[in-house]
C-alpha cells in the first residue's frame, strides 16, 4: 500500500514570463486516489500534465515508478504507457470507431496483437456499458460516452496509474454521473488515480488524500474530512465555500 | 465567325489535347500531392536544415511565375546539364509536368501545413499521452484527419493546375489550348475557336468544381452533426 509511485520534488514549471508552479511536492502511494482541487489558474492542471511530461517542468524531479522523468535516457514513450490520461475534452480520435481509438495504442506499441487488442477492447467496452457502440464513430456519441470511451481507451494500455484533467468539466450533470461512477469503480478495483477535479462530492467520497492548490502551491492537504470538515488554511475554506456539495 | 466550322473541324483536335491535357495534369497532381507532403513535413519537423530547405522550395515556387520556372527547367536546366553531358536534353512532357508538379507542390505543402494545424491540438496530446513517438502520432492520428480536412483545398489545386497545363503550350505541349492555336494558325478563326476551346475547359472545371461542392458539403454535415451532438 505504502510504495510510492509518484514522487514528485520541487517541482516547478513557468509560461515564458509567468511561473505557473512554484515547488510542489507530492508523493502518490500506489492503490492511492488522490484529488488535486483549487481556483481555475492554480496550476492543477499543468501539475498533472507534467506528471506525464505533457509539458516540461523547468526544474524539479518527477519519479515514476522509481524511474526519473528528467533523467535525458529516460525513454518517455515507455513511461507514458504506464500511465493513461483522461482529458477535459475528451480527444478520442476522430477518424477512428470507437473500438478502433481502443485498439490504436496497444497494437502500435506492440504491446498486443491485433486479436488480443480486439479482445480487450470488447471487454473495456464492456465494462464502460457501451459495447453497442463499438463501430459507430466519436462524434455520434454524447461528450458522457466519449468520456467513457476515453478512459477505456487508456485503460487498453493496463496502466499502472491514472491521471484524470478534470474529465466532468465539459459534461452535464447527467453525463457527469456516468463518468464518476467509472472513476468510483476503478478507485475500488484498486487503481492509483490522480484526478483534477471541481466534483468536490466525488473528492470527499472517493480520495484517500486532497490536495488544495493556491497560485502555484500547495497550499493545504489532508483526507477529505479534515480538509471539508475542519480546513486549516483560510484560502481551502474560502474557496469551499464557494462549492456545492450536493452530488 | 463560322462557329459551326470551327465546331466540326477544331473538336477532334481538342479531344487529343485534351487527353494531353488531362494525362500530364493528373500525373503532375499526384507527384505534387507527394512533393508537397514532403515539403510540409520537412517544414514541421524539428531538424532545421529540413525545415529550411522547405520554406526555400515553398518561397522560390511561390515567388516566382509559373512560365519563368517553366523557360528555366526546358532552356535552363538543359544547358546547365550539358556542361556536363553534351546530348543532355529535356523532352516537352518532361518538362511541363516537372514544373507543374513542383509548383503545385509547392503550394500543396502550404495547403497540409494548414490542414495540419486546423486538426485538434488535443488529437496529438492523446496520442502522446498513449506512449506514441511525435512521428507515429502523426502518421496515424494526425495525418489521417489532415488529409481529409485538406481534401476540398487539393482539389482546387488540381483545378488550378488543369488550367496552367495551357501555358505549357509556350514550350510545345501539344494540350488542348496548343492544339485550338494550331487551327487558328491554319484558318485565322480567332474569335470561334478561342472561345471554344474556353468553353472545353470551362466544361472540365464545372463538372470537378461539381464534385468538390458534394466533399464540401458533406464535411460540413459532419461537423455539423459533431457539434450538435456536444451542445446537445
Amino acid at each position: 500500500m505504502s510504495k510510492p509511485i509518484v514522487q514528485i520534488k520541487r517541482l516547478h514549471k513557468s509560461f515564458g514570463d509567468v511561473e505557473v508552479l512554484k515547488g510542489i511536492d507530492l508523493t502518490v502511494n500506489e492503490g492511492e486516489v488522490v484529488c488535486l482541487i483549487g481556483a481555475s489558474g492554480s496550476g492543477k492542471s499543468t501539475l498533472i500534465r507534467c506528471v506525464n511530461h505533457l509539458e516540461t517542468p523547468t526544474s524539479g524531479d518527477i519519479i515514476v515508478d522509481g524511474v526519473d522523468l528528467e533523467d535525458p535516457k529516460t525513454d518517455l514513450n515507455l513511461m507514458r504507457e504506464e500511465m493513461g490520461m483522461v482529458f477535459q475534452q475528451f480527444n478520442l480520435f476522430q477518424h477512428l470507431t470507437v473500438k478502433k481509438n481502443i485498439m490504436m495504442a496497444p497494437v502500435d506499441r506492440k504491446r498486443m496483437t491485433k486479436e488480443e487488442a480486439e479482445k480487450k477492447a470488447i471487454e473495456l467496452l464492456k465494462m464502460v456499458g457501451l459495447l453497442d457502440k463499438k463501430d459507430v464513430y466519436p462524434r455520434q456519441l454524447s461528450g458522457g460516452q466519449q468520456q467513457r470511451v476515453a478512459i477505456a481507451r487508456s485503460l487498453a494500455m493496463n496502466p499502472k496509474l491514472m491521471l484524470f484533467d478534470e474529465p466532468t468539466s465539459a459534461l452535464d450533470p447527467k453525463m457527469t454521473g456516468e463518468v464518476l461512477q467509472i472513476m468510483k469503480k476503478l478507485a475500488q478495483d484498486g487503481m492509483t488515480m490522480i484526478v483534477v477535479t471541481h466534483e468536490m462530492g466525488f473528492a470527499r467520497d472517493v480520495a484517500d488524500r486532497i490536495f488544495y492548490l493556491e497560485n502555484g502551491i500547495i497550499a493545504e492537504e489532508g483526507a477529505p474530512a479534515q480538509i471539508f470538515t475542519n480546513p486549516q488554511y483560510e484560502g481551502t475554506r474560502e474557496f469551499l465555500r464557494h462549492t456545492n456539495l450536493n452530488v | 465567325m463560322e462557329l459551326g466550322r470551327v465546331v466540326t473541324e477544331l473538336t477532334p483536335f481538342l479531344f487529343q489535347g485534351l487527353w494531353m491535357t488531362i494525362w500530364v495534369s493528373l500525373v503532375s497532381i499526384v507527384i505534387a500531392f507527394f512533393l508537397g507532403l514532403i515539403s510540409c513535413l520537412f517544414g514541421i519537423s524539428r531538424i532545421k536544415p529540413l525545415q529550411l530547405i522547405s520554406r526555400f522550395y515553398v518561397w522560390i515556387m511561390r515567388g516566382t511565375p509559373f512560365i519563368v520556372q517553366l523557360f528555366i527547367i526546358k532552356y535552363g536546366v538543359p544547358q546547365l546539364g550539358q556542361m556536363v553531358y553534351e546530348d543532355f536534353k529535356v523532352g516537352i512532357v518532361t518538362a511541363a509536368i516537372a514544373t507543374l508538379s513542383l509548383n503545385a507542390g509547392a503550394y500543396m505543402s502550404e495547403i497540409f501545413r494548414g490542414a495540419i494545424q486546423a486538426v485538434d491540438p488535443g488529437q496529438m496530446e492523446a496520442a502522446r499521452s498513449l506512449g506514441l513517438s511525435r512521428t507515429r502520432a502523426m502518421i496515424k492520428v494526425i495525418l489521417p484527419q489532415a488529409l481529409k480536412i485538406s481534401i476540398p483545398t487539393l482539389a482546387n489545386q488540381f483545378i488550378i493546375t488543369i488550367k496552367d497545363s495551357s501555358l505549357a503550350q509556350v514550350i510545345g505541349l501539344p494540350e488542348m489550348f496548343q492544339q485550338a492555336k494550331i487551327y487558328v494558325g491554319n484558318t485565322f478563326l480567332s474569335f470561334g475557336s478561342y472561345v471554344y476551346v474556353g468553353v472545353w475547359y470551362l466544361v472540365i472545371i464545372t463538372i470537378l468544381s461539381f464534385f468538390i461542392k458534394r466533399i464540401e458539403r458533406k464535411q460540413q454535415r459532419e461537423q455539423a452533426n459533431s457539434t450538435n451532438q456536444k451542445t446537445a
